[in-house]
């Protein structure tokens, strides 16, 4: 008898209990494929995010000199292009280009003219994006001829320009910024309404369960397309509105998925319990059905995000999505998609940013499941 | 199996009643008219088109008589397109996306299950692995990317196909929007088929099979093939309504006649009845696929019965 309550009472200290989420954790670090997406994702969030803030040209900045250039790690001007750059630059101030050289960031020209030249003309040498800083070195011939030397200014386009002369990388970057970040909200607000939506129905059950199914139903009928289309132009093309409309209408799946968790969730004791305690429906809603239901929610929030991008990017496709001079991944591809022959960077590098995203995050949907599954503990 | 059919048709009917007007108001309170040009026209002309239109009536009256003319088979004449009537713009857009779609829906089902089955067979080798990141290739891949892409690459820098047009509606015109469109669902069938597959072939019966000594040719395509299908043919119904009734981008990237590009122009240019032509032209769809989908059921599972 001594001896049974010895070791009963002894502590199990050797085993210790391992939460749901610890050992989610645990496998999710184990999938090599999850992880290499996750880093890859955090990689191109911090591009989009920080880029922007790094990067010298605004996305909406536009080069006037530089319209559809292609890609090149080498500093824009090409030198071979810079005298007629400059012959033109000269012609505009009513001069003469006598003679042009360019070395390295620099260059000197000798203008001449039928008239004393006012100084104040080497502002016309300014205005091209290539050249900066000129100044008169020397005035020859009673003011009629001068020399001036400048600067000229290097510019890095590694993904070229679009066809208004704004550099392409830049835009990546807005791009993403507006793709990922209506992904996420957009799925928040089909989270809030079909979480709550669903645990309402199954938890009160009977007719009203009924009713709401019913509409959830009809809505899924509704050809979908035609119900953002309506959304978007109905509300106009805000940027918020976009997210707002395409989250109203993708919380039909989460509302059934949270709906069946809940009609086996409320026969649980812990709800009776609940309940003998006297907390309202609402309370007890909000305290223990939806705490309980987050498992499969979270994993079908990963399979939301990108399909709401995907969405967005379609609408931006059709030109329904964000306005100019914003952008979005499906604004910048359907730009691409119409001038390929000429410039198909336009598309490549978009497109391939894009995809990038949508793997990672399906990577990252499929570890998370996997790590989540119950059935497979 | 009659009753069945028509009972499920009668059920279907109060569902494309509600999408009717859902679709109807929807598109009614939305700012905007199919007369709002940039050249705004004379008031007298304006007027006159409203009327012949109906549009200086109550929404209720309109509402009303776009049923009645719908139950009597009339779509009604189109806002923008003046010559022709809904429905004449149907007719002469569905075959070119329905040829397209038909197309891309048998390249689907077959390559899918194709490749699904056979990846099953071949668990966890390097032929499953390859193949099934190729369809989740496909699957992560939108058409609005994949279309653009194939039509650089074998359009314009090798210069195989042409980039676009129906032209004679020959192969030559058709591989590049077929395969545009198939490619993301056959990745889905391949998915879903692999996944049922391996299910039935630890199935008891498949073991039985095995057992007295069948070929594994005879115990997949017979035995197996039936159970495994049944997932992939529930996915078949609303793919079957959406790909037969047009592609919007892809019939815009190669530029093709088809219906699709009627439904995005109709909802811009607030052409209301060529939208809701449209919208009850893919409700009818779903409808009758879906229900094509059960009948299905029940030729691949004896357990099922329809009385």
């Amino acid at each position: 008898m001594s001896e049974m309550t010895q070791t009963l009472s002894e502590p199990a200290a050797a085993v210790r209990g391992i939460s749901l989420w610890a050992m989610a954790r645990h496998r999710f670090v184990r999938n090599k494929a999850a992880m290499a997406s996750l880093v890859v994702l955090i990689l191109v969030a911090v591009f989009s995010f920080g880029g922007t803030w790094v990067y010298p040209h605004k996305y909406d900045q536009i080069f006037p000199s530089y319209v559809a250039v292609p890609p090149s790690l080498d500093p824009y001007p090409l030198e071979d292009t810079l005298h007629q750059v400059m012959q033109t630059a000269v012609e505009r101030a009513h001069l003469r280009l006598d003679t042009f050289n360019a070395e390295g960031t620099t260059y000197t020209a000798r203008i001449s003219s039928d008239k004393p030249i006012d100084p104040r003309a080497t502002r016309y040498l300014d205005r091209p994006d290539e050249f900066d800083a000129s100044e008169i070195t020397s005035t020859l011939d009673d003011g009629k001829t001068i020399e001036v030397k400048g600067k000229i200014n290097g510019q890095y386009f590694p993904v070229g320009t679009d066809r208004n002369g704004r550099d392409l990388l830049p835009r990546i970057m807005v791009g993403g910024q507006v793709s990922i970040t209506v992904g996420f909200l957009a799925t928040f607000v089909s989270l809030i309404i079909g979480v709550t939506y669903g645990a309402v129905s199954g938890y009160i059950g009977g007719r009203v369960d009924n009713v709401m199914m019913r509409f959830v139903e009809i809505l899924y009928s509704l050809p979908f397309m035609f119900f953002v289309i309506m959304l978007v132009v109905f509300f106009g093309r805000h940027f918020v509105l976009i997210f707002v409309a395409i989250g109203a209408i993708e919380w039909l799946d989460m509302a059934r998925i949270v709906r069946g968790q809940t009609l086996s969730l409320k026969r649980r004791e812990f709800v009776e319990a609940a309940h003998a305690m006297g907390l309202s429906n609402w309370q007890i809603i909000r305290r223990h059905v939806i705490p309980n239901t987050i498992g499969p929610v979270v994993v079908f929030v990963t399979v939301l995000v990108p399909k709401v991008i995907l969405l967005e990017s379609f609408l931006s496709f059709l030109g329904l999505g964000v306005q100019e001079p914003m952008t979005s991944w499906g604004a910048l591809i359907a730009e691409g998609t119409t001038g390929m022959q000429a410039v198909p960077w336009l598309l490549i590098y978009p497109a391939v940013f894009f995809v990038v995203t949508l793997f990672a995050l399906n990577f990252i949907g499929d570890g998370l499941r996997d790590a989540l599954d119950p059935k497979d503990r | 199996m009659l009753r069945f059919v028509l009972r499920r048709l009668m059920s279907a009917l109060p569902t494309i009643f509600i999408v009717v007007t859902l679709s109807f108001f929807l598109m009614r309170v939305a700012p905007g008219g199919p007369f709002n040009l940039e050249r705004p026209l004379e008031p007298q002309t304006l007027e006159n088109l409203k009327r012949a239109f109906l549009l200086d009536q109550p929404l209720v009256v309109q509402y009303g008589h776009y049923l009645w003319n719908l139950l009597h088979g009339d779509l009604g004449p189109s806002f923008i397109y003046r010559d022709f009537t809904v429905a004449e713009l149907i007719a002469k857009s569905l075959p070119y996306s329905m040829t397209l779609g038909a197309w891309a829906l048998l390249v689907a089902v077959l390559g899918g299950i194709a490749i699904g089955s056979y990846a099953a067979l071949r668990q966890n080798s390097f032929v499953d692995y390859a193949v099934m990141s190729i369809a989740s290739f496909g699957i992560t891949v939108p058409n609005f990317v994949l279309a653009p892409i194939l039509s650089f690459v074998f359009a314009v820098v090798l210069h195989w196909l042409p980039a676009g047009g129906w032209g004679d509606g020959g192969p030559r015109n058709l591989l590049l929007p077929v395969i545009s469109l198939a490619l993301p669902q056959l990745a889905v069938f391949a998915r879903i088929t692999r996944g049922s597959m391996i299910e039935t072939l630890r199935a008891d019966h498949i073991r039985t099979a095995r057992a007295y000594g069948l070929p594994t040719r005879v115990v997949v395509v017979v035995h197996a093939m039936r159970a495994a299908l049944v997932p992939a043919v529930s996915y078949l119904g609303p793919v079957a309504a959406a790909v037969l009734t047009g592609s919007v981008v892809v019939e815009t990237v190669y530029g093709l006649p088809g219906v699709g590009r009627y439904f995005v122009l109709g909802a811009l240019n607030r052409d209301y009845t060529l939208v809701m032509g449209t919208v009850v032209l893919i409700s009818v769809f779903i409808v009758v696929f879906n229900l094509l989908v059960d009948i299905l059921y029940a030729v691949l599972d004896p357990r099922v019965r329809y009385e």
